[in-house]
């Protein structure tokens, strides 16, 4: 085959090249100008530095709201990750119960996320959800997540479990599936306990699908945004503003465009690290088993 | 302890079987002596797996009972037999080295470890492990890692028996040979039955005392590999055995000769007679001849049947001739050195390797 002399074929690269600048690139570069200015009134800026980026990193509000999320996330992946593994385990291996089974853990995924908000809001309240009445009424214990920090807490922290946790399921499960029968067979001719089959067999195989499992669900906790918002609109005060809301609080609530810029694009930056990571470790992992 | 019987043994996949294709095994009854070495050898399909998994005990049969000696085993679970088994492809606890896979029997079953790592160190020096023993597993080769998978298997004192489910399949064709030396050595040193599927008949010739031949779910014939060449049982062990197998011709009896078409083949009388008696019965007749035995001649010599010669493949150490003799093809072997008629040619039959076949079965 010749090698082409001229670069004529990057011309067909131009259509898409102009969709992504309009949609990606020049709505980034926009955030970026506004980062590095001192925005009055629409058109009346006056260029700051890198001022904005200081003050967004020292403000005591913005560390809070960090905090809040790095707990937020890492309770989400401590009880998601043991119990989607433990729900994998259970299921079935064959028959027509495994479509049934999967089926039915997959619905609270295909869910919109304001939807499952506002399932949560009814479920909740402690008049009229579900919920609310049982624990307040038949419990007898006092259960108020629009008054209560702990209460939203706990209850944006169900809201999730609920919501995601078949995504590690499902993910376990396939894991598991692919483990072959032989496996299984010389551990029984072995003599293995129940437990070492699992932490000998199960869990050593289940090593790349709980890693993308843990990434994944890291990843989405860390931006996560329409579920807390509508269930409890940051929480009473800010006992629920994570992250992504307190930016949003800042752009559009306060107007305040430099700041939210800046602040944006540390998150954006932050993000873009943890997706590094994420396809560094998934790629070598990849090479890892293929030795 | 490993006399293995399998009393009426018939198992289907199905739970309500209706008919004989419902099964995947029919109808066996066998036994397998203490301390011999054999091949479970058939076509894909025919069930070896299934029967291997009844003996350790990973499949509970439908119908029949397992005995070893005299207790039934039927119900009872693999790591209550005293059996171990190889898999196809290696399989290892990858997190452990090959000291702590070596060791995880002995460990399931409460051995001490002062006995453990005697144990251990035993089974690593019969197989040429010792150098490797605490590196991790997942990183060897094939053939190591089965190794690992046999040692598993040979560290149980408790363990008579050891059954292979085609375990050199992943192995590189150069390293096969030197597996299944170390294989015999370990049949010898430890003395095992063992028990190995397969269907590569040069593996299993060359492996076994005895060889099972199955197909389609029922036993046709045991017999050293001595006794499968030269006697087959049934006419797809004349087919299956030998490379290429039998040339099996569909004859009708007339007197002292085999004939078809224009072909006419003299037969021993006493065969010839069994013959007359078994179409007399309504049996239909095959005719076997080994290819090693099927004789060319020139055309000139007017013995045996004119045939033609079609084809000539050189295997290097023999050369196989594919003759037509009027509708039937037949191969020969003909080994170097020695001339081969250029077209026309006379086949000559031996009347001590010729053999009858009524329905598929050897005619004695």
């Amino acid at each position: 085959m010749e090698k082409w002399d001229d670069n004529k074929a990057w011309f067909l690269v131009l259509p898409v090249f102009l969709v992504v600048a309009f949609s990606a690139i020049i709505p980034l570069m926009t955030v970026v100008n506004y980062s590095v200015q001192d925005i009055m009134a629409p058109g009346q800026g006056i260029f700051v530095g890198s001022e904005w980026y200081r003050e967004v990193l020292h403000d005591p509000r913005l560390h809070e709201a960090f905090l809040r999320q790095l707990i937020y996330s890492f309770t989400v992946l401590a009880i998601e990750i043991p119990l989607g593994i433990a729900v994998a385990l259970t299921l079935p291996s064959k028959g027509w119960s495994v479509s049934a089974c999967l089926v039915l853990l997959a619905l609270p995924l295909l869910i919109p996320w304001n939807v499952v908000g506002t399932i949560w809001v009814v479920f909740s309240r402690p008049d009229i959800g579900l919920a609310g009445v049982t624990i307040n009424e038949l419990l007898s214990i006092p259960y108020n997540y629009t008054a209560d920090p702990m209460d939203s807490w706990l209850t944006v922290l169900v809201m999730d479990v609920w919501h995601w946790t078949p995504l590690v399921i499902l993910l376990c499960y396939a894991g598991l599936q692919a483990i072959p029968e032989a496996y299984y067979q010389a551990a029984k001719i072995d003599g293995a306990s129940r437990w070492a089959v699992f932490r000998f067999i199960q869990l050593p195989k289940m090593r790349g699908v709980l890693m993308i499992a843990v990434l994944l669900r890291f990843m989405d906790s860390f931006m996560i945004y329409t579920e807390p918002f509508v269930l409890t609109g940051g929480g009473p005060g800010n006992s629920t503003t994570f992250l992504s809301q307190f930016l949003t609080k800042m752009a559009i609530g306060q107007f305040d465009l430099g700041p939210a810029a800046a602040f944006s694009l540390i998150y954006f930056l932050v993000i873009l690290l943890l997706s590094y990571i994420f396809y560094t470790v998934i790629t070598n992992l990849g090479k890892g088993v293929a030795k | 302890m490993a006399r293995i019987v399998l009393d009426d043994l018939a198992h289907s996949y199905r739970p309500h079987p209706t008919g004989q294709d419902d099964y995947a095994l029919k109808r066996i009854n066998t036994v397998w002596e203490d301390g011999g070495a054999y091949a479970l050898l058939g076509p894909s399909g025919c069930g070896k797996t299934t029967l291997l998994n009844i003996i350790s005990g990973l499949l509970i049969p439908s119908q029949g009972r397992v005995l070893y000696g005299e207790t039934d085993v039927t119900r009872l679970p693999p790591e209550k037999r005293n059996i171990a088994q190889v898999f196809q492809f290696p399989v290892l606890y990858d997190t452990m080295t090959v000291r702590e896979n070596l060791a995880f029997p002995l460990r399931n079953r409460g051995v001490s470890p002062a006995d453990t790592a005697t144990r251990v160190m035993e089974v690593a020096e019969a197989l040429d492990l010792v150098s490797v023993l605490d590196a991790k597993a997942s990183g060897l080769s094939a053939d190591a890692k089965q190794k690992i998978s046999l040692g598993r298997g040979l560290v149980r004192s408790d363990v008579a028996a050891i059954l292979f489910d085609e375990p050199l399949t992943v192995i590189d064709p150069h390293l096969k040979w030197q597996l299944r030396r170390k294989l015999k050595e370990i049949h010898d040193r430890f003395n095992l039955t063992l028990i190995y599927v397969t269907h590569d008949q040069v593996e299993a010739m060359t492996f076994a005392d005895q060889v099972v031949v199955m197909y389609d779910g029922e036993i046709v014939q045991i017999g050293t590999p001595q006794e499968l060449f030269e006697n087959p049982e049934h006419t797809f062990v004349g087919y299956f055995i030998g490379s290429p197998g039998m040339n099996l011709l569909p004859v009708t009896v007339d007197g002292e000769t085999a004939q078809t078409g224009d072909s006419r083949i003299p037969l021993p009388p006493a065969l010839a007679e069994k013959a007359r008696a078994a179409a007399a019965a309504g049996a239909t007749l095959t005719l076997g001849i080994r290819p090693m035995y099927l004789g060319l001649e020139d055309a000139g010599t007017g013995r045996g049947v004119a045939a033609r010669i079609t084809l000539v493949e050189d295997q290097g150490d023999c050369r196989i001739v594919t003759a037509a003799m009027g509708d039937v093809t037949v191969k020969a072997r003909v080994p170097e050195g020695r001339a081969i008629p250029s077209q026309e040619a006379r086949a000559v039959f031996p009347p001590e390797w010729t053999r009858i076949f009524a329905d598929g079965r050897l005619l004695k």
